[in-house]
């Protein structure tokens, strides 16, 4: 009796376990699917913007074009002459590629183009649509390499922006050792000041700035792009210092025993420690300097041929987004965007870390 | 070794300790010396500066005709506030983005967080990378692609919405919808705000969870008192951060409309719009300087409004700070 009845339980358990593994698997499924939909949402500009560069503007304008590049079906007749190719409704209900040759609005001739018979059809033209066939327009980004003028546009964004970086790290790393290290009278004042100046909207600096780089004959230049960022951005500062506070104080001690300069205690026992902390804030900062848009557009007006990428990328778009030239403006963004989202790819994950230290640990 | 050092050190006479603390002092002044000098240089030189010319007529065209015009440019602007000339209606367009899109942000955030931290999420590095990537587009370019994918005719979501039978608003030429579709172009940069609050859930002690379950309350219960409480401090450094963000709102707009003037019909001329052609059109710097006091000054009453209320509504689990 009790062999019999001692099972069961341990069945019925058994069953219970997998029926939950089995809903737990259905949901972390419907989860991951809700989820990925909402990313595809999310990120659907985009694949509107890689479509629509290698397109050309007969495709964005015309009605029942397809999603994917491509070009409306020619037909090249006997005597030389191309006709569009479109989809005709037969009265016995079939559907046939035919060649357009004498468009009417009550009545059409067209060539079949597999016999080059003729064929007359009674109907209006327009509302037939075209038949298309996949291709894609790479003149596109022939034609934006040349007018965006993107290999002059990449080097001064380059030089500016690497530059930059090594003003901006080495600058805040200097500076973030003396703030994690040094016992100096005031200093929790200085680091509040610090703390204070992230916050101050960039407008109240940026006309006196620019008045006195007018004044200096630095306007035109890139000089006020670049030699400001040597001296240490505060936010910058902010996150190395939260981060060298977390390095044990031991080594530096040792080190300074053994009669290192503090010089030579940053070079040769922090930076060690500290590089994911430092390669995120160069990456923010070339980010920065990639993205930056206001203080290129004032200090480098009418010079295009120190443009950065952004100026010159919102001048084309000026001067082509409106004469139905969008899919131009596309391949440039494509252009513009292509290398900070390749190395953002390669090193997200220091750099999203260093979002979160920055945001979080105060 | 080290003992001997370290007896050394205790047998130095107090002269040389002293002098050992005040050198302890120039080295960490001297690395701070960058930073000190470029905060008079580039930013209290600057404000003082600002502030002094916003009490003239500078203008960089014609340096030497500056006046000294007391608080003209301020009254300027506080009649072109009061009839609805260039100062009031940009503040109107910013202040009506900044209700529309900071909180649809942060709720957007939020709600991208918790998907992302919940255990039956599969591929979670991978949805967060998809989700921070667009913050990485310069914004020149990724306003160009929302213009282009919220075109009315051509673009993709005007297409959908017709393929869904619905009516489409032509964004970006439309006064009433473009402010709109600034707040939808806005949603690429959730990723910031995002991975923050990731970080902030992520250090909620799962014992606080298991407390709300034990007293029997449901997955509502558990967002309202323990997930929103340990989060507080997280939400208030995210609504900080937007405002300031929303405070220097430009490059979108300008793109928008190159010409500078907030079109269609004025309903994307934002606050430093309006600085950018006066400072930069017209030359009026002193004016210009007169506008981003102003704007300063909303920026830090704003922040101390946020921090005053913070003491209700932020909760620090390690105590008071």
């Amino acid at each position: 009796m009790t062999g019999t009845a001692m099972p069961l339980p341990s069945v019925a358990k058994k069953r219970s376990t997998r029926a939950r593994t089995v809903r737990f698997g259905i949901s972390k499924l419907g989860v991951t699917l809700f989820t990925a939909s909402m990313a595809m949402i999310f990120l659907l500009p985009l694949g509107y913007m890689i479509l629509t560069s290698v397109k050309d503007n007969n495709q964005i304008t015309a009605l029942n074009a397809p999603l994917w590049p491509a070009t409306p079906e020619q037909y090249t007749a006997g005597d030389g002459q191309v006709y569009t190719v479109y989809q005709v409704t037969m009265t016995d209900g079939t559907v046939q590629d035919l060649a357009l040759e004498k468009p009417g609005r009550v009545q059409s001739t067209f060539i079949n183009p597999k016999d080059g018979t003729e064929v007359t059809w009674q109907g209006n033209w327009r509302a037939l649509s075209s038949v298309w066939s996949f291709s894609i327009k790479w003149d596109n980004f022939t034609t934006v390499l040349d007018v965006l003028n993107f290999p002059l546009l990449l080097r001064n964004t380059l030089i500016v922006s690497v530059i930059g970086t090594i003003g901006a790290v080495s600058s805040a790393t200097i500076v973030a050792f003396g703030f994690a290290r040094f016992r100096i009278p005031g200093k929790d004042g200085l680091f509040l000041v610090l703390i204070m100046t992230i916050m101050l909207p960039f407008q109240v600096l940026l006309i006196p700035q620019y008045i006195a780089f007018r004044a200096v004959g630095w306007t035109g230049t890139w000089l006020p792009l670049i030699v400001p960022v040597f001296f240490a951005n505060a936010y910058n500062v902010f996150l190395l210092r939260q981060y060298f506070l977390t390095l044990p104080r031991e080594l530096d001690e040792a080190a300074q025993l053994d009669g290192a300069s503090p010089l030579r205690i940053l070079w040769s026992v922090i930076v060690p420690q500290a590089w994911p902390a430092i390669i995120a804030v160069s990456l923010f900062h070339f980010f920065f300097s990639w993205n930056d848009f206001f203080a290129p557009l004032i200090y480098l007006n009418s010079h295009p041929e120190l443009a950065t990428m952004t100026v010159g990328l919102q001048a084309f778009s000026a001067t082509y987004a409106s004469s139905g030239s969008g899919y131009l403006t596309q391949a440039a963004s494509l252009f513009a965007l292509i290398v900070p989202v390749m190395i953002f790819f390669v090193a997200q994950r220091v750099f999203m870390r260093g979002v979160v230290i920055s945001g979080v640990e105060k | 070794m080290v003992i001997v050092e370290d007896k050394e050190s205790v047998h130095a006479p107090p002269q040389r300790k002293m002098s050992l603390a005040r050198r302890e002092t120039l080295w960490g002044l001297a690395f701070l010396s960058p930073w000190l000098f470029g905060l008079v240089v580039f930013t209290a030189l600057p404000i003082v500066a600002s502030l002094a010319l916003s009490f003239t007529n500078f203008n960089i065209i014609h340096p030497e005709s500056i006046k000294f015009i007391g608080l003209d440019n301020y009254a300027r602007m506080w009649s072109e506030l009061l009839n609805n000339g260039a100062v009031g209606s940009s503040l109107g367009v910013t202040a009506r983005f900044a209700l529309m899109s900071v909180p649809l942000l942060i709720c957007l955030a939020l709600g991208l967080a918790l998907l992302l931290n919940q255990k039956l999420l599969a591929g979670k590095p991978v949805f967060r990378t998809l989700f921070f990537m667009p913050v990485q587009i310069p914004l020149v370019a990724s306003t160009i692609v929302w213009q282009g994918f919220l075109n009315g005719s051509t673009g993709w979501l005007a297409q959908i919405l017709h393929g869904l039978g619905l009516p489409s608003p032509d964004w970006f030429s439309d006064p009433a919808w473009a402010l709109q579709g600034l707040v939808l172009l806005g949603i690429w940069g959730v990723g910031n705000m995002m991975l923050i609050f990731l970080a902030g859930l992520q250090g909620v002690p799962t014992e606080l969870y298991e407390a709300v379950k034990v007293d029997g309350g449901g997955a509502w219960a558990r967002f309202r008192h323990v997930t929103l409480p340990m989060i507080s401090p997280v939400l208030f450094y995210n609504i900080l951060i937007s405002i300031i963000g929303v405070s220097q709102y430009f490059t979108q707009a300008y793109v928008i409309d190159p010409l500078g003037r907030g079109n269609p019909g004025g309903s994307t001329f934002f606050y430093n719009m309006n600085l950018y052609k006066e400072g930069w059109t017209y030359n009026n710097m002193g004016y210009a300087s007169a506008l981003a006091w102003l704007m300063m000054v909303i920026v830090v009453v704003a922040a101390l409004v946020l921090f005053r209320t913070s003491a209700r509504w932020v909760f620090y689990a390690g105590g008071e700070r």
